[in-house]
Parts: structure tokens; sequence; C-alpha cells
């Protein structure tokens, strides 16, 4: 735990096929790992849309994850793919508007694949927790109420 | 009988929108016939003070360009609320926070930095910015408050309609004004409230008539770097057409004269985040073998912000940048 009291906020959208079951299996093998990662069941990865994720982090997330099968495996032949080519250009527009690289991460984690779950979302909350809280709706808060009323006049 | 009042006002404006209102020609007779204006700051002189002077709900339809920018803007917004019965937030900028909502990537200080101190052409050495208040022998002067964040009307008031386009094309104008004009004098319906009115159905690229085929395209290109085609459809040429990821209404005027979409009617029916909705769009008709190819051709786009959200970052989800 950190010492500044910050516990990251981490969004999973995992694909049901694999990384759901992945996650499974890291609980029935009693793998510890963080708390910090509310798991979202998706259809495949390549259903999380870049809406979903900015969503995601307009509500307050510090960090989102999205967990599919690997290359070659996808249920539904290629919708993996589709996830990994919008990846980048999301990875880009997100840093233009001043999310530091890394608060997004792609992971292929297979429904046996329960370690490898388990270490992904130990080291992603670490990451985050090193890059600190996200905040992104503080940024609306004070505008309105820093204008004192006499200042607009006719 | 007596006639219905009319108000328009332009705040984060640029005045497109008070021209396009001129567009619809001799129908501007007919607005003239049913309405008196009682206020519209750039065709007739009326002061604010007037407008504070009216009843609630006296002006019965009120037209709000520009976004909200400053606190003057935002005074505007709600005062025109209280003395309006249908107030419709006109043009891209009051629907989506438009052109200035890119304001949006930088903080009011850097504005003022880059205007009054870093410009080439700026001769300030003792580094003089404009002051909010200002004393002078005669009283005290001010200037509104510049936010950080450029807002829509509707983040700042409540909203009835919606009418995007920067600007919203004559014909649609026009059409509002009818459906408005006969509601006022019992003759029809209003849309029901928050609806966005003066588009079509569907997207743009329903509107356009360029000839679609398979969308799978090697890479993008600007529209100066080759002689596009003029009957394909530009998106499948490589230039990023917003088409796919705007509301139709305007009838494809940019496409239909060579040039891409850029988006200005704002997203269709159903698309909570038009960027985001231009994105997962792009990247699904790069046609590469593998998702490393297809991932450095989609980072080959110069600057995904200002070309997907050049109209809406206000908008958008999450509406700025963080500074
Ligand atoms: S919507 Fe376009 S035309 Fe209207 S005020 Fe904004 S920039 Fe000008
Ligand atoms: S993408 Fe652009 S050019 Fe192609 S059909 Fe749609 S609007 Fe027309
Ligand atoms: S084609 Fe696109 S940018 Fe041009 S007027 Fe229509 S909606 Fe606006």
């Amino acid at each position: 735990m950190s010492d500044n009291g910050f516990e990251p906020r981490l969004i999973g959208f995992l694909c049901r096929w694999c990384s759901y079951n992945g996650a499974d299996l890291a609980g029935t093998a009693r793998l510890k790992y963080p708390p910090n990662m509310v798991p979202i069941k998706t259809n495949c990865s390549g259903r999380v849309e870049p809406t979903h994720i900015m969503k995601a982090f307009a509500d307050g997330a510090d960090g989102v994850i999205i967990a599919g099968c690997h290359p070659g495996d996808c249920h539904y032949i290629n919708g993996n793919y589709r996830t990994a080519g919008r990846y980048p250009l999301m990875e880009k527009l997100l840093e233009q508007l001043g999310l530091e690289h890394g608060r997004v991460r792609l992971e292929w984690v297979s429904a046996a694949e329960g370690d490898k779950f388990a270490r992904v979302v130990g080291e992603f909350t670490e990451e985050i927790r090193a890059l600190g809280p996200l905040g992104w709706s503080e940024q609306f808060k004070d505008e309105a109420a820093a204008v004192a009323p006499e200042a607009v006049t006719a | 009988m007596s006639k219905f009042k009319f108000a328009m006002y332009w705040a984060g404006s640029c005045g497109g929108c008070e021209i396009a209102l001129l567009e619809i020609q001799a129908k501007i007779i007919e607005v003239d016939q049913n309405y008196d204006v009682v206020f519209w700051p750039a065709a007739a002189d009326f002061k604010y003070k007037d407008v504070e002077g009216y009843d609630d709900g006296y002006i019965d339809v009120c037209l709000f360009n520009g976004c909200i920018r400053n606190s003057e803007n935002e005074h505007l917004a709600n005062l025109l609320r209280a003395k309006s019965k249908v107030l419709v937030a006109f043009g891209a900028c009051a629907t989506m926070g438009g052109i200035p909502g890119l304001a949006n990537l930088s903080s009011a200080q850097e504005i003022k930095d880059l205007v009054y101190t870093q410009t080439p052409s700026v001769d300030n050495p003792d580094k003089v910015y404009p002051q909010e208040r200002f004393t002078v022998p005669e009283g005290e002067l001010d200037l509104p408050h510049m936010y950080d964040t450029v807002k829509t009307l509707e983040q700042t008031v409540d909203v009835d309609y919606f009418m995007p386009g920067c600007p919203p094309e004559a014909h649609q104008i026009a059409g509002v004004l009818d459906v408005v004009t006969a509601a006022l004098k019992g003759e029809g319906e209003l849309p029901p409230k928050g609806a966005t009115i003066g588009v079509a159905p569907k997207s743009c690229c329903d509107e356009c008539e360029r000839v679609k085929d398979e969308k799978k395209i090697a890479g993008f290109r600007r529209i100066w770097e080759f002689f596009p085609d003029r009957e394909k459809c530009l998106l499948e040429q490589g230039v990023i057409c917003m088409g796919p990821a705007t509301a139709a209404g305007c009838g494809a005027r940019c496409t239909s004269v060579g040039m891409a979409c850029r988006g200005c009617y704002g997203p269709p029916e159903g698309v909570v985040d038009q960027g985001a909705k231009m994105l997962s769009t792009l990247a699904s008709i790069i046609d590469a073998p593998d998702p490393d190819e297809i991932a450095r051709i989609a980072a080959t786009v110069p600057d995904p912000v200002g070309t997907f959200y050049r109209f809406g970052l206000a908008s958008s989800l999450l509406r700025r940048a963080r500074v």
C-alpha cells in the first residue's frame, strides 16, 4: 500500500472467452493480486470501443486495461486484431489530451493464464500508483464558482 | 394579432451563424411578418438591460449561437434562458463548442501568453496583459472573465433544441423556422424537448453522392498531395473524411465540391462521442495483414484530436486536455 493513501481505480474490460476465464482461474487458484480493478465482461476485446475507455476516464478511472484472446485465438476470428489496430491511434489521441502514456494497457490473456492475469493486474496497479491519480472530472469543478457575480455587468 | 417575439444572440461566436440566418433570403420577410425582434445585437440596437427588464418567458424563440467562453457569455445564457420560451442552441459552437472548443487543448493563461507575449509580431517587452478590472478617474472598468474550459450551451443552461452545423444550412434554418412558427400559431406541434433539429436521419455518407465501394485503405493522404478522383468516396482514397461519424443534414456540401467532411453537423443519432466513433471507423477500414501494420498506419494520422474533434471537443466525453 502507498504512503499517500492513493488507491488506483482501474477498469478492466475482459473478453469472456479468454481473459475473463483467466481471471476466474486466478481466483480459483487463489493467486494473490491487488483488488483495484473492477472487471467488466465483454463479448470480445473488439467490442471495447474508444468510447468505453474515454467514459471510464471521464467518470473517474485512473487506468483502463483491455484484455483479450491472443492474436489468432479470437472467438470471432479477428476481433482482437481490430482492438490492436485501434489502440495506437487512441493512445496518441489520449496523449494529446494529456493522459500519460501507460494509463491504457492492452494485454492478451488466455483462459489458461491465471498467473499471467494476476501478474498483469499487479504490475498495472503499481504503474498507475506511480503515475498518481488522474482526477479527470476535478478539472471542471470550480470554473463557474471562480467568477464573482459582480464581475458580470451589462 | 400581435407578433411573436424573436431574439438572436452571439456568445463565443464568429458571426457566421448570424449571416447564415440571412441566407434564408426572401423568407426573412416572413420572419419579419411573424416576429418582432426584441434582442439581436448583430442587427438591432438593444442593451442587456432591456432584456433584463423583460418578464420571464417574454421571448418566444431565441436562437443562441456561439460557445460559452467567458463570464459574459454565461450571464447572457442564463438571462436568455430565463426570458425565452424556446431556447435553441444554434450552430456547432452552441451545440458542441465548435472551433472555439479547440481552446480546450490549452489553458486560458497559455492562450493569453501566446497572444500577448509569444506571437512573433507582438512587441510587448513589459508583458502588459489586459486586466479584468481597472480603475480610472471615472470609476471601475471591467472585462469578462475568460474561462479555462469552453462550454457548450447545454453544459451551462437547460436547452430546448439543438441545431448543429457550422453554420446551419439555410434550407434547414428555413425548415426549423416554419415548424416553430406553425407551433406558435397553434397550427402544428413543436418537436419533443431536447431534440436535435435541422438534421436528417443517418450520416453524412448517406447524403453524399460519391461512389462508395468497399472501404479498405492502405494509408492516409492529404487533399493537396494528389488529385482525388471526382466521383469516388474520399475516404476510400485515403483522405480522412468525417462523413461516417457525422449527422446528415447539410446535403454533403463539402464532399460535393471535393473537400472532406470536417464533421460540423456533429455525431449522428445514437453516437455518444463523435471523435471516438471516427477513431474506430478509421482503424477498422485499414487494410493490412497484421495488427502491427494496422497500428503503424493508424498512427500516421497527424493530429487525431484536431481532426476527429474539430468541432466537438468541448462536448466530447473528455471535454478538454489536461493542463
Ligand atoms: S457554428 Fe460556425 S458559423 Fe456559427 S458561430 Fe460557430 S464558428 Fe461561427
Ligand atoms: S466518407 Fe466522405 S466521401 Fe465517403 S461517402 Fe462518406 S461523406 Fe462521402
Ligand atoms: S460535409 Fe461535413 S463539414 Fe461539410 S457542411 Fe456537411 S457536415 Fe459540415
